[in-house]
C-alpha cells in the first residue's frame, strides 16, 4: 500500500491558523480577552560577592490587579534565578522550560549550570518566536566563572550589564540605580539599593505595586527573601479587624439538600478494558 | 511622551571600519535603544567572530546577535577543518550568505574587519539585503548619514595605526553629536599581525563640537558642597 503523499511530521511552534478568525471576530465587534501581564518592576545588580535580583509582586489584567502577591523571581537552577516581566504565562512557561532543560543538562554533564547556558537557551527560544513570546527577563546567577547578570528581550536580544532594570517600572528603578549604584557594594547595601529601586517602581508606576521580593545569589548559597519588604499593608478602620459572627446577616430561608452518591465504581473489570 | 518599551531592541548606531597600513580599526558607539528609551548605554557592538576577525553590528539587536552567533559557530568549524585561522574573506562571505538568504526576516547591517596573512587587513561591508563589498573604509548605522562628507574629506590611503584610530574616534564622536540614536562611549578594536587591541573612550573624554556645552555640576552637587551657587551666565 503506497501513500500518494508523504505525511510531514508535525511542525513545532505557534500555529497561526486561528489568527484570521480572530481578526474577523474583532472586525465584527468582539472584544478579545486581555492578556494577564505582570506590569512590573524587575531589577538586578552585581555586588561584591554575587548577584542580587529584585521584583515587585503585582500582576495586572488590564486595569485590574489580578494577583497582589505573585512571584516574579523564577527558579532556573540552584545558582541561577530569573525575574520575568511581560505576559505572565509566557514568562512562567519559558523559565520552566529552560529550567527543565538545564536540569537535564546537569544530569548529562554532571556539572553546575552556567548562566551563559541559560542565556543561550532563552535567547534562541525567544528569537525563533520573533517576539510573539512576550517575555522580558532579568537573568542572574553565580557559576564557576563568577557572577553574571543579563537582560533578555522578547525579540531575543541580550545585554550583559552590572545593573539592569526591566518592565513598566524600569525607568523609575533605573533612575535610582543610575544615581546610587557603585561597584563592589556590600550585601546589606546591595539589598537596600534593590529594595529602593523596586519601591521606586511600586510607588511611581501604576503597573507595579504591593511587595518587594529579593533574591541574593552568592557562590554556593542562594537566599530567596520572599516579601522582603511590605510597604503596602492593608489598613483596617478598626485595629482589631472585622469579625463576622452569626446574626450579622439576616437569614431569610434555609434549605438543606444532602448529596447522594449517584455513581458506583465498578470493581475488578474496570482496568481491563 | 511614553517611551515604547515593547518596541524591538534596535541599535541606532554609528559603526565604522577603516583599513590602515598593516591592519584595520573598527569603531562603534554604545547606545542600544528600545523606542525612545536607552535600554543599554554601554553596549559592545563589536563582536568577535574568530581570533583575527571582528564584526560591527547595527540594526536589530536580536537579529545581529543571532547572526553573529551562527557565523561564529560555523567559522569555528571551518577553522578546525581547515587547520589554520579562517580568512577575513571567508568570514565576510558567511555573513553575506546568512544575510542574503534570510533577507526577508533580518534587519541588520554589518561591517566585518580583520587581518589574515594572505591579504593583510581587510574591511567588508554587508548592509541590509546581503550585498558584500570589500572597501578601504566603510561606515554604517543611522549615525553614518552625518559622516559621508567628513570621510570624503578626511580619509587618505596609507595611514598609520594611530592616525586611523584617531580618525575613527573623531568620526564616531561627530556622529554621536548629531544622531539621537547614537551615544554613550566609543569602543574601538584594532586588528593587525601582532593581534587584537580593544580601546575605550569614555563620553567625557571626547572633544566638544559646535554648540556643545561643557558639562556643569548639577545644582545638587553645588549646594551640597556648601559653596553658594553661581548665577548662570548667558
Amino acid at each position: 500500500m503506497e501513500k500518494a503523499r508523504v505525511d510531514l511530521p508535525p511542525k513545532g511552534g505557534f500555529s497561526f491558523d486561528l489568527c484570521r478568525r480572530n481578526e474577523m471576530l474583532t472586525k465584527k465587534g468582539l472584544q478579545l480577552p486581555g492578556f494577564r501581564k505582570t506590569g512590573t518592576t524587575i531589577v538586578g545588580l552585581i555586588f561584591e560577592d554575587g548577584v542580587i535580583l529584585g521584583a515587585d509582586t503585582r500582576a495586572t489584567e488590564g486595569p485590574i490587579v489580578a494577583d497582589k502577591n505573585c512571584e516574579k523571581i523564577h527558579y532556573m537552577a540552584p545558582n541561577i534565578y530569573c525575574c520575568g516581566a511581560g505576559t505572565a504565562a509566557d514568562t512562567e512557561a519559558v523559565t520552566d522550560m529552560v529550567s527543565s532543560q538545564l536540569q537535564l543538562h546537569r544530569y548529562a554533564t554532571r556539572r553546575e549550570s552556567r548562566v551563559i547556558t541559560a542565556l543561550t537557551l532563552l535567547k534562541s527560544h525567544l528569537f525563533s518566536y520573533q517576539g510573539h513570546v512576550s517575555a522580558a527577563l532579568v537573568l542572574g546567577g553565580v557559576d564557576i566563572t563568577g557572577p553574571h547578570l543579563h537582560t533578555v528581550y522578547p525579540h531575543g536580544s541580550t545585554d550583559t550589564l552590572p545593573f539592569a532594570t526591566m518592565g513598566s517600572g524600569s525607568l523609575a528603578a533605573m533612575a535610582v540605580f543610575e544615581s546610587k549604584y557603585k561597584e563592589g557594594l556590600t550585601r546589606e547595601d546591595g539589598i537596600q539599593l534593590v529594595g529602593e529601586a523596586i519601591c521606586s517602581g511600586i510607588f511611581n508606576d501604576l503597573g507595579s505595586g504591593s511587595n518587594v521580593d529579593v533574591c541574593v545569589i552568592t557562590k554556593g548559597k542562594t537566599d530567596y527573601l520572599r516579601n522582603h519588604q511590605l510597604p503596602n499593608p492593608r489598613t483596617y478602620i478598626s485595629s482589631r479587624g472585622y469579625s463576622f459572627d452569626r446574626g450579622h446577616t439576616e437569614v431569610l430561608s434555609t434549605k438543606i439538600t444532602p448529596l447522594k452518591l449517584k455513581a458506583e465504581v465498578v470493581e475488578n473489570d474496570a482496568m481491563e478494558e | 511622551m511614553d517611551p515604547d518599551l515593547s518596541a524591538p531592541h534596535s541599535m541606532g548606531t554609528t559603526i565604522i571600519g577603516v583599513t590602515y597600513d598593516g591592519g584595520v580599526v573598527l569603531g562603534a558607539d554604545s547606545r542600544t535603544s528600545t523606542g525612545m528609551y536607552v535600554a543599554n548605554r554601554a553596549s559592545d557592538k563589536i563582536t568577535q567572530l574568530t581570533d583575527n576577525v571582528y564584526v560591527c553590528r547595527s540594526g536589530s539587536a536580536a537579529d545581529s546577535q543571532i547572526l553573529s552567533d551562527y557565523v561564529r559557530y560555523f567559522l569555528n568549524q571551518h577553522t578546525i577543518q581547515l587547520g589554520q585561522p579562517a580568512t577575513v574573506k571567508v568570514a565576510a562571505n558567511l555573513v553575506r550568505l546568512f544575510s542574503y538568504q534570510n533577507k526577508n526576516m533580518l534587519q541588520t547591517g554589518l561591517i566585518i574587519g580583520g587581518w589574515d596573512k594572505y591579504e593583510g587587513g581587510q574591511i567588508y561591508s554587508v548592509p541590509l539585503g546581503g550585498t558584500v563589498l570589500k572597501q578601504p573604509f566603510t561606515i554604517g548605522g543611522s549615525g553614518s548619514s552625518y559622516l559621508y562628507g567628513f570621510f570624503d574629506q578626511a580619509w587618505k590611503d596609507g595611514m598609520s595605526k594611530d592616525e586611523a584610530e584617531k580618525l575613527v574616534v573623531k568620526a564616531v564622536s561627530l556622529a554621536i553629536a548629531r544622531d539621537g540614536a547614537s551615544g554613550g562611549v566609543v569602543r574601538t578594536v584594532t586588528i593587525n599581525a601582532e593581534g587584537v587591541t580593544r580601546n575605550f573612550y569614555s563620553g567625557n573624554s571626547l572633544p566638544l563640537w559646535h554648540e556643545e556645552l561643557e558639562p556643569r555640576n548639577s545644582m545638587l552637587d553645588i549646594l551640597l558642597s556648601g559653596a553658594s551657587p553661581e548665577p548662570m551666565s548667558i
